[in-house]
């Protein structure tokens, strides 16, 4: 098997790659539910259409895809740039902690001081937690892959440390956090719905990064640094600087979501907070083809199927591991036949 | 009660095992210009894999066997991914071990929802009696063996020279008559086997059961060991010694009264941040394999 460069690509490429990305999804999805002992059919049913088919189910699918959306625009918004922040797991962490300490802190306050000053100090959390990597690659060179990939058990310690230490349940005595302050509560977005206004917030996230990345002179920045470096460099663009700034920012948004699960979900700081959101987090970034409106769709996506995962292991003891399976296979498969846009494939090679 | 520094030494060198077999598997890999992100992935299945297969036939030995396949199998979709295909390599290897962390998680929980089974044979240590040498075969390997020979097989064998050619120069090695597929491929099946038998001991020789944080970061440790390392192999074996040694004060301090006051969680912490301390002061200005992160396409 060979590829050979199109010259040109016709326009049903795409959506035919993502169409037999999906099946070939679908298909191999369907082994492990099989070995569950369902029928995959109707569990790709569950899966997909039935937490769409009732407004309930659309709310759970929203709150589901809400921390996805930050930290799958923090991971975009860095890899465009060209910076390979693997870490907003614990960014994330980091600013779900953040929003504890002021929460728990200085709980007395008006909803209108204490939502902004949870939001704030979920974003200095996470944007802190992103200062160690951003620093040692600008100054030292540091490969920031590793460093973010690292400080991500880290962060899950800290957690732990803190809900094992000093912010211990002070009523119950388990290791959750004590309720955070009344007026931290973000208010429902939709009223009677679990919906909190995080996703709106998230919204505003994502409208931004589609507008700077979309129709500005900085994101024509952002993306030359991240496509051609060099000729970026040689056009005048700091690269070292954007990509330093961007980091920063992609820790802080990722941090937010973090707020935004403390504030709107669990009220309280519990060792579970981050659901591997920030690692899927990538894979919705990958997904997207790292542009916002792309995040909007996989994370609705990846809710989706999140929300009929938790059905079926109810109802089908299927694992809810299985919509991770799903997610990941996905951005495996989509990527692949993705390359079927620039190349053919020749199955003999003509010499 | 002060430090007992012979206990210290014992936990350093089984704690040390899996980040060089591990390591030296993604050396291997590396020096060919491609960065493995699936290895915490490799490593996870590879410990699932083996717990899964020993647990059912009985055998540690079927175990491993099983968990080297899956880490070669984990190699040639990698290999798929990133030579066949030239898809990024960030993203491909994290897929990867998102991929195999979440089908391990599954399967063990399908099978095993709410049990807790543990091997009924797992390795045994050698002179259980005598305290430093009293580790498992694999460990004896690792460092006797493997880290020997694949310093000996980088350095002075016509294979360490293709590794180190493709890493450096596509054209080149084709031009020499060296299959920068083939060789890539190969690479990643041989380093996989390694991770998933990083992996495997440790639920096939220390634990004797699986759980799922059993990896818990080792994979991303290691490829900081080998950016430490510079893509060799003894300083590889030399830094995967110092996490050990982290790790091992740190579960020593634990039981020392003088520390008991210091929160666990803090300690457990130590090694990483170690790693990422050593990183910032022998890791600058690192020269990476020229063709890193590169994708091969002939004409």
């Amino acid at each position: 098997m060979r590829l050979v460069l199109r010259d040109h690509e016709p326009r049903w490429v795409a959506p035919g790659a993502v169409a037999i990305a999906v099946l070939l999804t679908v298909a191999l999805t369907a082994i492990p539910i099989r070995l569950a002992g369902a029928n995959p059919p109707a569990a790709f049913q569950r899966y997909l259409v039935t937490p769409l088919t009732s407004t309930s189910g659309i709310y759970e699918v929203l709150l589901t895809a809400t921390p996805l959306l930050f930290t799958g625009i923090a991971v975009a918004l860095a890899f465009r740039v060209g910076y390979w922040n693997i870490g907003a797991e614990g960014q994330f962490l980091a600013g779900a902690i953040g929003t504890t300490a002021v929460g728990i802190g200085i709980p007395d306050l008006p909803a209108a001081v204490a939502l902004p000053l949870g939001f704030v100090a979920g974003a200095v959390g996470g944007l802190v937690w992103a200062t160690l990597p951003a620093w040692l690659k600008r100054h030292a060179g540091i490969d920031e892959v590793v460093t973010t990939l690292l400080l991500n058990p880290v962060a899950l310690l800290l957690v732990q440390g803190l809900l094992n230490g000093p912010w211990r349940n002070s009523s119950s005595g388990f290791t959750d956090s004590d309720r955070l302050g009344h007026g931290y509560d973000l208010p429902a977005l939709i009223p009677g719905t679990r919906v909190h206004w995080g996703f709106g917030v998230a919204l505003v996230v994502v409208a931004i990064t589609w507008v700077v990345l979309g129709s500005t002179a900085t994101g024509v920045r952002i993306k030359a640094a991240g496509q051609a470096p060099q000729a970026a460099s040689f056009s005048g663009i700091r690269v070292g600087m954007l990509r330093w700034r961007c980091a920063l920012v992609s820790g802080a948004i990722a941090g937010l979501g973090g707020s935004a699960q403390v504030m709107g979900v669990q009220h309280q700081l519990t060792a579970g907070i981050s659901n591997n959101y920030g690692y899927t987090g990538v894979i919705v970034a990958a997904l997207a083809g790292l542009s916002a409106i792309g995040v909007l769709l996989v994370a609705g996506l990846l809710g989706d199927i999140s929300v009929g995962a938790q059905n079926v292991s109810l109802v089908l003891q299927v694992p809810t591991q299985l919509g991770e399976i799903f997610g990941a296979l996905l951005l495996v498969m989509v990527l692949s036949m993705m390359t079927w846009r620039t190349y053919r494939v020749r199955w003999r090679s003509t010499r | 009660m002060s430090l007992n520094l012979l206990a210290l030494v014992t936990a350093m060198l089984t704690v040390a095992t899996p980040l060089v077999w591990a390591g030296i598997g993604e050396v291997i890999v590396e020096r060919t210009g491609i960065l493995n992100l699936g290895i915490e992935g490799t490593m996870y299945a590879g410990a699932f894999v083996g717990f899964l297969t020993a647990y059912r036939t009985g055998s540690p030995w079927l175990g491993l066997i099983a968990a080297i396949l899956s880490g070669v199998l984990a190699g040639l979709v990698m290999g798929f991914l990133t030579v066949t295909l030239g898809l990024n390599q960030h993203v491909s290897g994290l897929g990867l071990t998102l991929l195999l962390i979440a089908a391990s998680e599954f399967t063990f929980r399908l099978l095993y929802a709410g049990e807790r089974p543990i091997l009924e044979h797992k390795f045994n240590v050698f002179f259980p009696d005598v305290q430093v040498l009293d580790q498992h075969w694999l460990t004896y390997v690792a460092f006797l063996v493997l880290a020997p020979l694949a310093w000996w097989t980088m350095q002075f064998t016509g294979v360490g020279n293709r590794l180190h050619a493709v890493g450096e120069n596509f054209e080149a090695s084709e031009v020499a008559g060296i299959s920068v597929t083939r060789t890539r491929y190969a690479a990643l099946m041989v380093g996989g086997a390694l991770m998933a038998i990083g992996g495997a001991f440790l639920t096939l020789a220390v634990l004797g059961n699986f759980t799922l944080d059993i990896i818990n970061g080792r994979g991303w440790v290691c490829i900081a060991l080998v950016i430490f390392a510079r893509w060799r192999i003894w300083p590889a074996v030399f830094g995967a010694l110092i996490f050990a040694a982290t790790d091992a004060l740190q579960l020593q301090l634990a039981i020392t009264s003088t520390f008991s006051s210091i929160p666990r969680e803090l300690m457990l912490a130590l090694p990483y941040l170690a790693v990422i301390a050593a990183l910032a002061v022998w890791g600058r200005k690192v020269h990476y394999p020229s063709s890193y992160l590169k994708a091969y396409r002939r004409g």
